[in-house]
């Protein structure tokens, strides 16, 4: 009888055993998601200092790998905030490590994704990544390592410290991994795109491994506000969360642990909400039993009168920087922008914004063309199970007198502490009421002002098409009806040219 | 209206040309005041036609239409109408004739496009109801295909045959009825009658017959519904000659109205005067004459039945009783026949034994 084993792995040995989770499905998926990563983690470095993002990213070809895939090294360089040496090796060499565990709007989740690129590279060519840091202090920091996988441990192969004359700031990621350039390349080109169009501020550059330099030019240096970090809301925790607050706080008594470890929980509110469920203020949250805790949280969710999130550890675009993004990257005719109060679905915040983009460069293909972001990020695939799409397809159009074969885009942005993902690929938001409601009420402010638009060129047009008509005519009647008579001067037409002007010369 | 008076081209022709250029000093002044140039006219809706029965013609009622330049919709049809009476003019002047299909293209020489030659068909329509003329008068003409036969003598008036005369037995095709012949002036003629046919074989066979002699008579092709210089041309056979008009065509509803156009005139042409000839005669083919003479026939289709249905309430064949006679004779045999039927009784029956019992009958 065979014996079953057991054996602990660690973070990095999970993520390798199904790398599928985290997007490196197959050699052109993973070509995009280690770009994907990197870029954002460099957006993110340079936002959260209110830095004019600088991004540079290089792929170049290192030689074929099989039939289908080849070895590419990746360099992506950025002008963030820099990491401080002691957490370099452990930021790329430790899954699961990193600084985004608290509650704000971030683009990445879990401080996976730049590890994940790291580590794919590592398991598919073998080589060691490099990584040069400096915050803006006198020293630059580079450094050598690879993953120990089964310990999930980074091994410093080699450690230099240069001078920083110019006080440079930023990070310098380079390794190789195996992809599919050529299959990938199309969605790389619109992801830089559409990145550049919900990051305005930023200046990215990208020169693909046939030398070609794809560059997306910042259009403001204008950036919203970085978001500030927020307790947890009390209709969005659950039993995990409140043993380990209940573990780590200082607070000795219920009344002072509600006030201090949940979002927008007052003095009033406490009191109000110990009443609701029957606790006694000054119990000490230490000595709650595990049943007393799984009450908390169901009268937690229970209680009506706790005031909704605020909207402080969000951080949208705005509807400025929005439409510089939109104009700079579609050149439409017309746009219109419009974002929506804050809104909470399930205890957690979020904003809606949305554009719609007319004429101009916006192709006309038989349906909208829609651009879906969450926290900043382009979501590329699976458009068609997204709550926008299904919300855009569900408009009735016909009434703001708009049609599918009609040039427009439809840029709807969602940000929120913790966007709603349908799944863990981070494709596509799920159809919660909350949050459709938000998009389809965006959606109609924003068509309702395209139909002002369209209704006044279209009655713009019409006059000038009328005016044009006694244009060409009145000097036809003149000269033919002067031949007819047999006069030699024509008769004065100016006149009835202007009578018939209704807008003054504008039109 | 004078009906008898003698036809006389060139001063028709100039009446036509002071009229355009009226037309044009018109349209002129009202633009040197300042104004919007517009003109009213006779409507040409089917609420505004009648038959008159002094003229026997359909006539346009009273109901008029404006046209003015200051109305959107109406200032292209008012340019184009311009541009047919400048072009008309310069026709006229310069003794040139158009067909209909010529005006169409001629247009786009002076970037006036119509969409197609409908439009620029109707224009030339309005040019004839504000001017009370026909397009033939401005020397506008349709496509010909009628012809005419017989012992007639014609003077020239188109320019490089002015005063050249032309007999018009010279060619045993017949001569074609184009704007050459319809503006010439009728010298003198020895025949008593004349005799319109709707077909191209009869008309040759006829010929051939010599019926011109046999029977004195001019022999006018129509070539199915006559077209307006045909029934102007028959009109001024008859009035300016003094002869009778006998008209033969199919037994069936079809011919019948060919031969009612020819005597009554059509509402698309109420705008209009001297087209018709009210005193010419349908000869045949009736449908009694299915009967009498035992004609090898074709049943009545669906359209031919609907057909006489439409001719029955029709003014114009409740004047003489032989028309609903012969309508009623149609519905009730439900057959008809053709012009041709009467080979079977030999070539020259026709000839030989119908046409002169027919001239009597009608006479």
């Amino acid at each position: 009888m065979a014996q079953a084993t057991f054996e602990e792995i660690s973070a990095s040995d999970f993520f390798y055993r199904n790398r599928d989770i985290a997007g490196f499905t197959n050699p052109s998926r993973a070509i995009f998601a280690a770009i994907r990563e990197l870029v954002e983690n460099s957006l993110d470095a340079a936002e959260s200092q209110k830095i004019p993002p600088d991004i540079y990213v290089r792929l170049s070809f290192e030689g074929e790998a099989s039939k289908d895939t080849q070895i590419y090294k990746l360099r992506v360089e950025d002008n963030g905030c820099g990491i401080h040496p002691r957490y370099i090796p452990s930021a790329f060499g430790q899954v699961l490590y990193g600084s985004k565990y608290k509650l704000k709007q971030m683009r990445g989740t879990f401080g996976l994704g730049g590890k994940m690129a790291v580590l794919y590279g590592q398991i598919t060519t073998h080589q060691p990544a490099y990584i040069t840091s400096s915050t803006g202090l006198p020293k630059i920091y580079s450094f050598k390592l690879m993953i120990d996988i089964q310990r999930n441990r980074p091994i410093i192969l080699d450690r230099k410290v240069l001078i920083n004359k110019e006080q440079w700031h930023g990070t310098i990621v380079e390794f190789t991994l195996e992809g599919d350039y050529l299959r990938a390349r199309s969605k790389i080109l619109e992801y830089f795109k559409q990145t550049a169009m919900v990051n305005p501020y930023a200046n990215l550059t990208f020169v693909d491994p046939k030398g070609r330099l794809y560059k997306f030019t910042r259009a403001t240096t204008d950036m919203p506000n970085p978001p500030q970090e927020t307790e947890p809301h009390p209709y969005g925790v659950d039993v995990e969360l409140l043993q380990r607050l209940i573990q780590v706080t200082p607070h000795k008594n219920m009344l002072d642990f509600l006030k201090h470890h949940f979002h927008r929980v007052g003095d009033v509110t406490a009191q109000k909400f110990l009443e609701f469920s029957g606790l006694n203020p000054s119990k000490n949250p230490k000595k709650l039993s595990h049943e007393e805790i799984v009450r908390l949280m169901h009268n937690l969710k229970k209680f009506k009168d706790f005031l909704p999130p605020d909207a402080s550890c969000l951080s949208p675009l705005g509807e400025e920087l929005l439409k510089a993004g939109i104009s700079k990257e579609l050149k439409p005719e017309y746009l219109v922008v419009h974002q929506r109060k804050p809104a909470t679905y399930a205890g957690h915040p979020f904003i809606v914004e949305l554009g719609i983009a007319y004429g101009g460069e916006v192709p006309s293909k038989g349906s909208f063309t829609i651009y879906r972001f969450a926290n900043r990020i382009p979501l590329l695939y699976d458009e068609a199970s997204d709550v926008s799409f299904r919300v855009i397809s569900n408009m009735n159009w016909r009434r703001y007198k708009v049609s599918l074969d009609m040039p427009i885009a439809i840029v709807v942005h969602i940000c929120s502490t913790k966007v709603p993902y349908k799944t863990v690929g981070k494709e596509f938001i799920a159809d919660r009421p909350e949050v459709r409601r938000e998009i389809a009420n965006a959606l109609r402010e924003a068509a309702r002002q395209l139909q002002h638009f369209l209704s006044k060129r279209e009655h713009v047009d019409k006059e000038r098409k009328r005016l044009g008509i006694f244009a060409k005519y009145l000097p036809k009647i003149a000269q033919f009806s002067a031949a007819l008579a047999g006069k030699e001067k024509l008769p004065d037409i100016e006149r009835l040219l202007k009578s018939v002007q209704k807008y003054g010369d504008e039109a | 209206m004078e009906t008898k008076r003698k036809y006389s081209v060139t001063e028709k022709k100039s009446e036509v040309i002071s009229s355009l250029k009226d037309f044009g000093s018109k349209i002129y002044e009202q633009m040197e005041k300042g104004d919007f140039p517009s003109i009213t006219m006779p409507s040409r809706s089917t609420q505004n036609i009648y038959y008159d029965m002094n003229l026997r013609q359909f006539i346009l009622g009273d109901k008029s239409v404006r046209r003015s330049a200051r109305n959107i919709r109406h200032v292209k049809p008012f340019t184009q109408l311009v541009w047919v009476a400048r072009f008309s003019h310069e026709l006229t002047t310069q003794r040139k004739t158009s067909t209909l299909r010529d005006v169409y293209y001629s247009a786009q020489a002076y970037e006036m496009t119509f969409k197609d030659q409908q439009e620029s068909d109707n224009i030339i329509t309005d040019l004839e109801t504000v001017l009370g003329l026909s397009r033939e008068d401005f020397n506008i003409f349709p496509e010909e295909r009628s012809a005419v036969f017989g012992d007639l003598t014609i003077e020239y008036t188109v320019p490089g045959y002015e005063g050249k005369t032309l007999n018009l037995t010279t060619h045993p095709d017949g001569v074609l009825i184009g704007p050459a012949l319809t503006s010439a002036e009728f010298v003198n003629t020895t025949a008593d009658k004349i005799i319109a046919i709707e077909k191209g074989g009869l008309f040759t066979r006829f010929i051939e017959e010599n019926v011109h002699k046999k029977f004195n008579a001019l022999l006018v092709l129509t070539a199915g519904q006559a077209p307006r210089a045909t029934r102007h041309f028959i009109r001024r056979l008859h009035t300016e000659l003094n002869l009778p008009v006998y008209i033969f065509t199919d037994g069936d509803p079809w011919g019948m109205h060919i031969a009612m156009v020819i005597i009554s005139g059509s509402a698309n042409a109420a705008h209009l005067r001297e087209l018709n000839t009210p005193d010419a005669k349908w000869s045949g083919v009736w449908a009694t004459d299915i009967v009498n003479y035992k004609l090898p026939t074709d049943p009545l289709d669906e359209v031919d039945i609907k057909r006489l249905y439409e001719l029955q309430k029709d003014p114009r064949y409740k004047e003489d009783p032989l028309w609903q006679r012969e309508i009623k004779t149609f519905l009730k045999i439900r057959r008809k026949a053709e012009q041709e039927a009467f080979s079977r009784y030999g070539l020259t029956y026709i000839v030989d034994e119908y046409l002169p019992a027919k001239l009597e009958e009608t006479k």
